[in-house]
């Protein structure tokens, strides 16, 4: 069946289903879940490593560095990377990878560009799944860029087993001004374009909330600076990143993590089946618009259409 | 909500300047909905043949000044076949002769080339004719 031809070719590193199976998963394909199911048993050997940060950062360009080093050193590497889709059009322009055009060619390099597309949390979702891919394909190390804007960011740890975020001196993103979710984030804090001036300003900025409220956190993010032109900062990098990792697994917090993220994962699950079953049901029919037009004229309410809505709905289709 | 994306892949082979004319491609394409990954300059056909199969993209989309068209297009073709990614159309947009422009497409190393000029609207409308045909003949195949 088309399904295990997917399946096999993930499994032995075909690029082209690999590609395909992240595809599927993009568009939601029915067939989906029971190719992510079979990869599963395959899956859970990769590091995961998160990249966030705000747009023009230098993210991009700090994964190519990585690359070069993660493949120095003999790992096979699988990058996604995502761009914002745009919500006015639904389309998008993915332009991570011309920073990463150095290993196009590299067969044990596999990157994929992701848009962040609709609704539902979804591209978490996605996300996720498409690590499963590349982790099910063999690679040893998966990266994954994310625009440090709106919910990708903290969506970051469901997946991410160490989370760099990188900053920039001055600026727009002046610490103070970041929000304080993607600071609690951060288990590494990269300040790149240490070429600039103000560098030292951000250190001392992120080293003062730090101070403030990690008394009790038994890992402190390390600050390294990093210049992508010439590559500097970059080993360093890499070696807080080595650092962090083994911290999770001597800690056994790595283990902890896994485990709490399996089950807000399968409880995700849960929630996604039913709000796709529900949405595919109720919106856009002419009920539903009907519905809102005497929730709008105030004939009835919100709270007991939502209610009257879903005793309707039909939940035994997400059960298949 | 599952819904199928078209997938482009805009790149610039050859050595010779500028991308202006690819990004103004490239975004009008994400104007009309679709997913556009650009490369940027300097591809080589097997870095670009590469990307297209990576990203799983439906159409390649290139833009040629340097008058390497007529070598350009069927490397291309050709690592498409030896990746057996055959189905994945090539087009094409550049200063390129009529002449060129009619070997390149009865050959099968181009699918459409659009002249300098050429409105971006009539990229998109061609675009998407050509992924619905695609589409309904996958659907008489199977
Ligand atoms: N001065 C300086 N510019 C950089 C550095 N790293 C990246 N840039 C530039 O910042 C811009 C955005 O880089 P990119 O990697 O695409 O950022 P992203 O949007 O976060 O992925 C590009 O023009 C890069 O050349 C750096 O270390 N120093
Ligand atoms: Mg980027």
């Amino acid at each position: 069946m088309a399904d295990q031809r997917i399946v096999d070719g993930v499994l032995s590193g075909d690029r082209r289903m690999m590609a395909r199976a992240i595809s599927m998963i993009e568009n939601e394909d029915k067939d989906k879940h029971r190719i992510l199911s079979a990869l599963f048993p395959h899956t859970g050997k990769a590091y995961v490593i998160g990249i966030t940060g705000a747009p023009g950062a230098g993210k991009s360009s700090l994964v190519d560095r990585l690359l070069s080093i993660l493949r120095s050193r003999g790992l096979t590497v699988g990058v996604i990377a995502v761009d914002p889709t745009s919500p006015f059009t639904g389309g998008a322009i993915l332009g991570d990878r011309i920073r990463m055009q150095e290993h196009a060619l590299d067969k044990d390099v596999f990157i994929r560009s992701m848009g962040t597309r609709g609704s539902l949390g979804g591209l978490s979702r996605a996300t996720k799944d498409a690590i499963q891919v590349l982790d099910a394909s063999g690679k040893d190390v998966v990266v994954v860029e994310t625009v440090g804007v709106g919910q990708s960011e903290v969506d970051i740890i469901k997946y991410a087993d160490t989370t760099l975020v990188v900053l920039t001196p001055a600026g727009g993103d002046s610490v103070q001004t970041i929000k304080a979710g993607i600071m609690e984030i951060a288990d590494v804090f990269v300040v790149n374009k240490a070429d600039l001036p103000g560098a030292d300003r951000t250190v001392a900025e992120i080293n003062i909330m730090l101070d403030l409220g990690g008394a009790t956190r038994p890992w402190r993010p390390p600050i390294v600076r990093t210049v992508t032109i010439d590559g500097s900062g970059t080993d360093e990098m890499y070696a807080a990143i080595l650092r962090h990792s083994e911290y999770l697994k001597e800690s056994g917090n790595l283990e902890r993590l896994r485990k709490e993220r399996t089950r807000r994962d399968v409880v995700d699950l849960i929630e996604y089946r039913i709000k796709s079953t529900v949405w595919e049901q109720v919106h856009g029919s002419p009920e539903f618009d009907d519905v809102v037009a005497r929730i709008v004229s105030r004939e009835t309410d919100p709270y007991s259409a939502a209610l009257q809505i879903l005793r309707q709905v039909n939940l035994d289709r997400c059960k298949e | 909500m599952g819904e199928r994306k078209i997938r482009v892949l805009v790149a610039k082979p050859g050595l010779d300047g500028h991308d202006r004319g690819a990004k103004v491609v490239a975004r009008a394409l994400r104007d009309a909905g679709m997913e556009v990954v650009y490369t940027g300059l300097h591809q080589t056909p097997e870095q670009v043949v590469e990307a297209a199969i990576q990203e799983d993209v439906d159409i390649i989309g290139l833009s040629i000044l340097s008058g390497a068209h007529m070598t350009i297009f069927p490397r291309i073709c050709e690592l498409l076949k030896e990746n057996s990614a055959g189905d994945i159309m090539v087009i094409g947009g550049g200063i390129i002769p009529e002449e060129d422009i009619r070997e390149l497409i009865s050959n099968g190393n181009a699918s459409a080339i659009f002249t300098p000029g050429t409105a971006t609207s009539e990229i998109v409308d061609w675009i998407r004719e050509a992924m619905r045909e695609k589409v309904s003949h996958k659907e008489g195949v199977s």
